[in-house]
């Protein structure tokens, strides 16, 4: 298979921690620009694919490439990050003391060292990105409050705001909807859908409502490898889906 | 442009109040002890002036663990260490000042070298006889050992509870190191006996009074230097590693590279307190490595309230106040008196006393506006008071009342 045109290249890879194997010889491929739904049981193993992605966990064995040259295996969270890979965690997780503002402002593109950040001065320019992204998530009035006083779905927000501010190639979202209500369910579809126009993404989630409102390619995965991908018509339609996820 | 944001109206009233009062102070009390006469009321006797000048030292001590307890999160419990470096680098530049004054009248070797036969003085020992070297060693001593003992400990991401732990075995390990007689630190006793500082005898009031001031600004240079760190970008940033570390990570900081800094700062601080201290109080040994004392360090931090600028001073002249008040009254009893103030802190003021300040004002000006509100006929259900009193307490940019809590151990 050819790493050209690919945004992420997942071949053989495989984990384990103490013997139980998280990750089994799973393969996953995404293309440049591509949306991709990723569903699967409690402890399929989807997050600990993130994990492997962003350098949190090393695969014991397998090819973990994107962009189709730089292996990541090889780089750990912080320079993974700088590449352009942006995760949103199962739980949402903001600097709960910072304003939604300091919240970007850390986010936003730029130097990641020390003396840099000691001497900056907050330009037109970011100031500028700041209000783009508040307008994208929808937090324009809350720019001043803190990020504790949010609400859970807002905070989901913020945090996709804070992966935009990153301006990554890829962006991971683990289960960006869990603890929505139905209209900031849609609101979020949207608003993924919107990103996906000049990014590429992987979304974790089990609301197979909000899959559906993506209407992208579907892969499910089971003990740690891909059990069927393609169309959520497809895959839902499949014998093994059903019988280990969906249920009859 | 730091300047810019320090004058800024109402920017942080209390950071410049403080360091307002502390350049008073510097002024003030040296001239009641030189120029007014001791039948005089105003006058400030000479003991007191050295004990205050003590106290600011430990406040300098509490600020330096503040910026990375209460603004990183890390519990270092071996603050202790840099602040007895420092001391010790101070010490021996006053120890080659005696030069043959000594008891045994050595113009090179300190006494203890010549009692414990040292032929001649140890290459570390070099160049202790210049100040400009030796106050390079203050920084440069606890400075480089913070670097390279951070460097280790935050990349392999020691965290929490192991690196309070690994922090107090380092402390733990420089009090063992430094009371053996080979060590060339003069063993248990220390460093002592001294005659000059720059010239001036270290015992003459003018001397303790100039090192009071001495310490009273550097104090209030370090309360500006924090405020100008924590109120950065890189201040943020630190906070934001206290509260979500990970986060940092995915974001594309270093967050070890971020502990470190903040780490070395404070540990140079820390120094800069010992070699004030030392010169003050006369005398510099291993016991200032004793674990307890770093331990005391944190109860202060905690008492004035932890993440904020000014708590750590309140806390530590407090408690030292204190403890000169109740080991003068009831000597045996002051350390259950510690430990007790320790666990009440904890349980009753878990923002110490700056933090209880702020929400008790933060209440009163909820009061007052819910009053304001009734007097007017409005209806005071439009905005409960709970929730004014948790934007009064945390306006933007006021970094002393974040919350959610640094938590102790992470």
């Amino acid at each position: 298979m050819s790493k050209s045109n690919t945004i992420l290249y997942l071949d053989g890879v495989s984990v384990s921690f103490d013997g139980f194997r998280a990750i089994n010889n799973l393969s996953l491929v995404l293309d440049k620009g591509e949306m991709r739904a990723i569903i699967g049981p409690n402890g399929a193993g989807k997050t600990t694919m993130m994990d492997i992605v962003t350098g949190k966990t090393r695969p014991d064995e397998g090819e973990v490439f994107f962009d189709g040259q730089v292996d990541l295996t090889k780089h750990d969270e912080a320079e993974i990050a700088m590449m352009g890979i942006g995760r949103k965690f199962q739980k949402p997780t903001v600097f709960e003391s910072h304003t939604i503002e300091e919240n970007l402002m850390l986010a936003l593109k730029g130097p990641r060292s020390i003396f840099p950040a000691l001497f900056h001065r907050r330009s037109a320019a970011e100031m500028r990105q700041i209000d783009d992204i508040l307008g994208i998530i929808r937090l324009g009035d809350k720019r001043n409050e803190f990020a504790a006083n949010l609400s859970h779905g807002q905070k989901q927000w913020l945090e996709i705001g804070m992966l935009l501010a990153q301006d990554p190639k890829l962006l991971l979202v683990d289960e960006p909807v869990a603890g929505m209500t139905d209209a900031e369910t849609e609101e979020t579809a949207r608003l993924l859908k919107d990103i996906a126009r000049d990014h590429s993404v992987i979304v974790v989630e089990h609301d197979m409502h909000f899959v559906r409102e993506l209407g992208v390619k579907v892969t499910c995965l089971h003990e740690g490898s891909v059990l069927s991908e393609g169309t959520l018509d497809f895959v839902s339609a499949d014998e093994r889906v059903v019988e280990v996820y969906l249920g009859r | 442009m730091i300047t810019g944001r320090f004058f800024a109206a109402g920017a942080d009233r209390r950071i410049a109040i403080t360091i307002f009062i502390l350049l008073a102070v510097a002024v003030i009390v040296p001239l009641l002890n030189l120029a007014v006469s001791p039948a005089n009321a105003f006058y400030v006797p000479s003991y007191i002036v050295a004990l205050t000048g003590k106290y600011l030292c430990y406040a300098l001590l509490a600020l330096a663990l503040d910026l990375v307890w209460g603004y990183c999160g890390i519990l270092s419990l071996g603050h202790g260490a840099f602040f007895a470096l420092g001391g010790y680098a101070m010490g021996m530049y006053l120890m080659r000042q005696i030069g043959s004054r000594g008891v045994y009248g050595n113009p090179i070797l300190p006494d203890f070298m010549v009692f414990l036969n040292y032929k001649e003085l140890p290459w570390f020992w070099y160049g202790f006889d210049h100040f400009w070297f030796a106050g390079l060693m203050v920084l440069a001593v606890p400075g480089l050992l913070a670097f390279v003992f951070g460097w280790f400990a935050f990349r392999s991401r020691v965290t929490g509870v192991y690196l309070s732990i690994i922090t107090q075995a380092m402390t733990y390990a420089l009090l063992l190191a430094f009371f053996r007689n080979d060590m060339g630190f003069g063993g248990n006793n220390g460093l002592t006996d001294f005659k000059d500082i720059l010239g001036f005898n270290v015992q003459a009031d003018a001397t303790r009074s100039a090192l009071f001031a001495a310490s009273a600004v550097t104090l209030a240079v370090a309360v500006f230097v924090t405020w100008a760190i924590v109120g950065s970008k890189y201040g943020k940033l630190l906070m934001a590693v206290r509260d979500a570390e990970s986060r940092t990570r995915f974001l594309g900081w270093r967050a070890e590279n971020v502990k470190l800094f903040a780490f070395t700062v404070s540990a140079v601080m820390a120094g800069i307190a010992g070699a004030l201290y030392v010169p003050q109080v006369g005398i510099i040994n291993p016991g200032e490595f004793e674990p307890a004392n770093s331990i005391e360090v944190v109860v202060w931090a905690a008492v004035g309230g932890r993440g904020t600028i000014v708590g750590p001073i309140i806390g530590a002249l407090l408690v030292n106040a204190g403890k000169s008040w109740f080991t003068g009254v009831l000597p045996e009893f002051w350390l259950f008196a510690l430990g007790g103030l320790f666990v009440a802190v904890t349980l009753l003021l878990p923002k110490g006393i700056i933090g209880m300040w702020d929400s008790w004002r933060g209440n009163a000006r909820a009061l007052r506006a819910a009053s304001i509100a009734e007097e007017a006929g409005a209806d005071p259900d439009v905005q409960p008071p709970a929730k004014i009193v948790r934007s009064a307490a945390r306006k933007p940019g006021d970094w002393s009342a974040s919350s959610p809590e640094p938590q102790p151990a992470e």
